[in-house]
């Protein structure tokens, strides 16, 4: 229950990682806020050559806003979204899926950066860079790239990061004025990995449904856009035979496995019911 | 490198050194290094809480953070409550309320419960329910835990 030997860097700018990612060449691994990192490695279940850490590197934390899209740097801690003034007003679902990441002490040190590039299945930030059709920033000795979430997300806990690519900074498009949202999860105790959530936003005009977005976690090997659902509520309304009708048609679209906290059926079935959910709440709040 | 590194800190108020190899985690490094023992060792991957210290002022596992990584920060432990001899009220309020069975969870509690008051200084008892999740009690006494985090609330909002 101790890490293994590794070498050590804390290098204080970007370049100097990226130098050094691409040095070790796939056999190091980063370390963020470590609440993911920290605990594979007590367990030995992750036994990198080497540690990057990345957090003395001062400006990879930032929250930043201009022209309708609100940049994070890497190492963000997820404790400082929670209490941003700017996502609370711009991404309100970023402010209430970090509610659902662990605790508060764990939510001190995780970072969005590090939620994004560890891509569990079950986590909160990935479902909502879903959501919102957010993308990450990526810097290697090549350049910087741009990933959507669709393309960052290969499989249970793999990017399609390369060994020597960074993740430096996660961009979000500012949600609508007047949209409705909502973040629904279920877990077995609070702060435990979702089991299922469900990242939703609506945008209404009258009885009209202009926009719907939903994403999930913990519903398959990387969160999934609910496209067929969305276009139900976009061509149908936002009543309750619409929602119905998306909620039913989410637990068709997802690719869920069985695993030890529940089976594929169960995880299908909670896509249903919380996608409703979360429908509701979205639409009960939407202007 | 491998080899170890020199840390500097300020623990509880007092500036501390140590030289450690850097896999050397941030709990073992106060017990081990600077024989501060009240920070206990439970799980060793961050769900049980015992370990929770304040980092900078903000509630961390110390089984998730290298003692390397603490290099220049304020770390605040259990043994840093107590001021000339007289009980934080915190500590006050848990022996009160018999907020503490076994004691083995309790500095992770306190640590967590610190935190906890210092974002929501007039908590409502599900959010010191969801605060307190933070951190398991085997004893499972948690009715005395929360009684004595809601009777702290008001005596520290009183102080600050």
């Amino acid at each position: 229950m101790k890490p293994p030997r590794f070498e050590y860097h804390a290098p204080t700018t970007i370049d100097e990682a990226v130098a050094l990612l691409a040095r070790y060449g796939g056999e190091a691994k980063v370390l963020a806020g470590g609440q993911s990192l920290v605990p594979l490695l007590n367990f030995r279940l992750s036994r990198p050559a080497a540690l990057i850490d990345v957090n003395r590197i001062a400006p990879l934390a930032y929250v930043r806003e201009d022209n309708g899209t609100v940049t994070l740097g890497a190492m963000t801690r997820q404790r400082t979204i929670e209490f941003s003034a700017v996502v609370a007003r711009r991404l309100p679902l970023l402010t209430e899926a970090t509610r659902w990441v662990g605790h508060l002490p764990i939510r001190s040190r995780g970072t969005i950066g590090g939620s994004l590039a560890h891509a569990d299945p079950s986590a909160e930030y990935p479902a909502v860079l879903t959501a919102l059709d957010g993308a990450v920033v990526a810097q290697s000795p090549r350049g910087r790239r741009t990933l959507n979430a669709g393309e960052l997300f290969e499989t249970y806990l793999t990017t399609r990061l390369a060994a020597d690519e960074l993740l430096v900074e996660v961009r979000l498009p500012a949600m609508p004025a007047g949209c409705g949202y909502a973040f629904e999860e279920f877990a077995r105790r609070h702060g435990d990995f979702a089991i299922v959530g469900i990242a939703a936003m609506v945008v209404r005009d009258g009885a009209r449904c202009t926009m719907a977005r939903l994403a999930t976690a913990g519903a398959g090997p990387v969160p999934m856009r609910l496209r067929d659902a969305e276009a139900i509520l976009e061509r149908d309304g936002l009543g309750d035979t619409a929602i119905q009708a998306a909620a039913g048609r989410a637990a068709e679209l997802v690719t869920p496995d069985s695993d030890v906290h529940a089976t594929a059926a169960y995880r299908r079935h909670l896509t249903g019911v919380l996608t409703a959910r979360a429908l509701r709440r979205a639409v009960e709040r939407a202007r | 490198m491998t080899e170890p590194i020199t840390v500097r800190l300020t623990v509880n108020g007092d500036s501390r050194e140590g030289r450690c190899p850097p896999r050397k985690l941030l709990v073992d490094f106060l017990r081990e290094d600077l024989t501060l023992t009240g920070t206990h060792v439970g799980c060793e991957h961050g769900i049980c809480g015992a370990c929770t210290v304040l980092v900078n002022g903000e509630a961390a596992r110390s089984c998730l953070m290298l003692a390397v990584q603490a290099d220049g920060a304020e770390i605040t432990t259990i043994e840093g409550l107590m001021k000339d001899g007289i009980l934080h009220p915190l500590q006050e309020a848990f022996r009160q309320h018999h907020g503490l069975q076994c004691g083995f969870c309790t500095p992770g509690m306190l640590m967590t419960a610190l935190d906890l008051l210092a974002v929501h200084p007039d908590p409502s008892d599900d959010e010191i329910r969801e605060g307190l999740s933070a951190v398991l009690c085997r004893c499972t006494g948690y009715h005395g835990i929360v009684n004595a985090v809601r009777a702290a609330a008001p005596i520290l909002r009183g102080a600050s």
